[in-house]
């Protein structure tokens, strides 16, 4: 226990700076020196949140479709992590209470990936191919944190996610999902560190804002960097639509 | 027409120009939307519309986002007094929940003064002046006698039981709630992010009922031993003679189904899923997978039985 193990938070901070986007003021500036006002509506805005000039990235698509895909992706990504777990050495000596989270959760994401799946039917995006290889299985903390960072970072995808649904069905449905993903997330929080389901880190703290004691929530492009992580080659993300 | 040289008027007087345009950006995705029929005639106009939606405080919030807002603010006031009492009734939450009591006060607290500031002077104050705080003492915490006090030495149990049921009931009025909010994105995103720490004080108390981390759920005493997720209708929740209604039906069934319901658009998720090699999908695990919405007239008569006759005077959850 006392060994330093890889943390997914060290991963997250180290890879960001390698797909910081474009900044929407410096694109004005660019666009504005040399382009007309409609050259720069029609053309302009599609493509500069790219995530990379990396090819082989396979995109979630566009509308509702590419919402439900991007779910799709992420809970394809889970329901891989967990059923590694069900097969490693951690769950194996787990006592009889963490054994009936991590089988529970294990079922649930894998019911959310299989419904996605069904769902979506010839829309959907591939079976995606995980990179878990920085992950121990037989070590708690690892497993916890790991669990701890997917839980955590799907909460903040379905709510940054909501406001590109149309269909108002859909969104109920992504709700319906979302708050099993935060039920998972701050349990999983709780056994790392007890009273830890709610930090600053995820919540902003503010009792008096606009955004406050709110869950912060990221864009697509936030999240596909960090899942891209876990992701092999040819399976990594991109959703350049939703945005 | 030079949009950069627009901008930088603008500037001069607003710096905050491009993050305006920035946090709008649904604002530049529908005019993109409309394609090839921008021209340069019709470009005027469709820029108005966009700086209106950058800086549009000037029209009022449609009904429906105020009623859906406000039932919301009306539960956060039930429950941030409910655990400011907790608080400050010694005896009612043991030290080492101190910490996560406050954390779920505060968040109740922040949330209050998000909705108020989105609600302006349309916020609910009842019949009151703008400036009523909706204190404790518009709201009985023992449902009219039904339930136990839930305050002071010895009723600990109870404070987490009655907690449970306030918690649950405000995730899935929140859930049912977000479809009414889709007309503005910024609204609906911050009621998302509020969903989702309702949820996460949901998992921790039922965590504290089960006897904390070390303690497995108890499938056939779901009431007393609750899963930190909801297992078909959790036998009824904490006291299923007041509480079964949060874990029940709402109105229309079809649109609000009870806890247990296992069919999601069409699809049951039950025989639907492929279970890891050695496991098998249950209808409890096919049901714990989905949360449920509630309607807002099933939440309001849940919460009624949680008022006060001052409360009741006040036109709560009315």
């Amino acid at each position: 226990m006392s060994q330093k193990t890889h943390t997914p938070e060290d991963e997250l901070e180290v890879a960001k700076p390698l797909l910081v986007p474009i900044k929407r003021r410096s694109f004005f500036m660019y666009a504005g020196a040399t382009a007309g006002a409609t050259a720069l509506l029609l053309s302009g805005c599609d493509d500069d949140d790219n995530n990379g000039s990396n090819s082989n990235l396979i995109d979630v698509g566009s509308g509702d479709n590419g919402v439900l895909n991007y779910a799709y992706a992420l809970e394809q990504l889970e329901a891989a992590f967990y059923t590694q777990v069900l097969g490693g050495g951690y769950y194996a000596g787990a006592n009889a209470a963490e054994k009936q989270i991590f089988l529970d959760i294990a079922l649930h994401e894998k019911i959310h990936a299989d419904f996605f799946k069904t769902a979506l039917g010839n829309n959907a995006i591939p079976a995606l191919t995980p990179d878990f290889s920085a992950i121990n299985f037989a070590d708690r903390t690892s497993v916890l944190n790991y669990a701890k960072a997917f839980e955590d970072l799907g909460v903040a995808a379905y709510n940054g996610a909501g406001r590109f649904i149309e269909n108002p069905a859909y969104l109920t449905l992504a709700g319906k999902i979302v708050s099993v993903e935060a039920r998972h997330a701050a349990l999983v929080r709780d056994l790392l560190s007890f009273n830890s389901f709610i930090t600053e880190d995820i919540v902003d703290f503010s009792t008096t804002s606009a955004t406050a004691r709110q869950e912060k929530s990221k864009t697509p492009a936030q999240v596909l960097e960090s899942a891209n992580l876990y992701l092999a080659s040819g399976s990594k993300l991109s959703a350049n639509s939703l945005k | 027409m030079d949009l950069f040289k627009i901008f930088s008027e603008i500037e001069k007087v607003d710096p905050e120009v491009y993050e305006r345009f920035d946090t709008r950006r649904r604002a530049f995705k529908h005019m993109a939307g409309l394609g090839k029929k921008v021209t340069a005639a019709t470009l005027p106009g469709l820029l108005g519309a966009m700086f209106q939606k950058a800086y549009g405080q000037t029209t009022t919030l449609p009904a429906e986002i105020v009623s859906t807002l406000n039932l919301a603010l009306q539960l956060e006031y039930l429950e941030r007094n409910y655990y400011a009492t907790g608080l400050s009734t010694a005896g009612t939450v043991p030290s080492a929940d101190t910490p996560a009591i406050t954390i779920i006060r505060d968040d109740e607290v922040g949330h209050i003064a998000a909705l108020k500031l989105v609600l302006g002077s349309q916020a609910f104050n009842g019949n009151g002046t703008a400036s009523t705080d909706i204190d404790a003492t518009y709201f009985d915490y023992t449902a009219g006698g039904k339930l136990p006090n839930p305050f002071g030495t010895g009723n600990t149990a109870n404070f987490y039981a009655t907690a449970q049921g306030f918690v649950d009931t405000g995730v899935r009025a929140y859930k049912g709630g977000a479809k009414n909010l889709m007309g503005n994105k910024d609204i609906l995103q911050a009621a998302l992010n509020i969903h989702s720490v309702e949820a996460r004080h949901s998992s921790h108390i039922r965590l504290l009922r089960r006897g904390g981390v070390a303690v497995a759920g108890d499938l056939s005493n779901l009431s007393a031993r609750p899963k930190s997720w909801i297992s078909g209708t959790d036998g009824g929740g904490p006291v299923p003679a007041v509480t079964a209604p949060v874990y029940g039906a709402g109105s229309p069934a079809a649109d609000y189904p009870a806890e247990d319901n296992v069919t999601q658009a069409t699809i049951n998720v039950q025989s639907n899923t492929t279970p890891p090699t050695g496991q098998t999908i249950t209808a409890a695990a096919a049901s714990e997978a989905f949360d449920e919405p509630l309607d807002a007239a099933t939440v309001k008569t849940i919460a009624r039985n949680f008022i006060s006759q001052k409360g009741r005077n006040f036109g709560l959850f009315a």
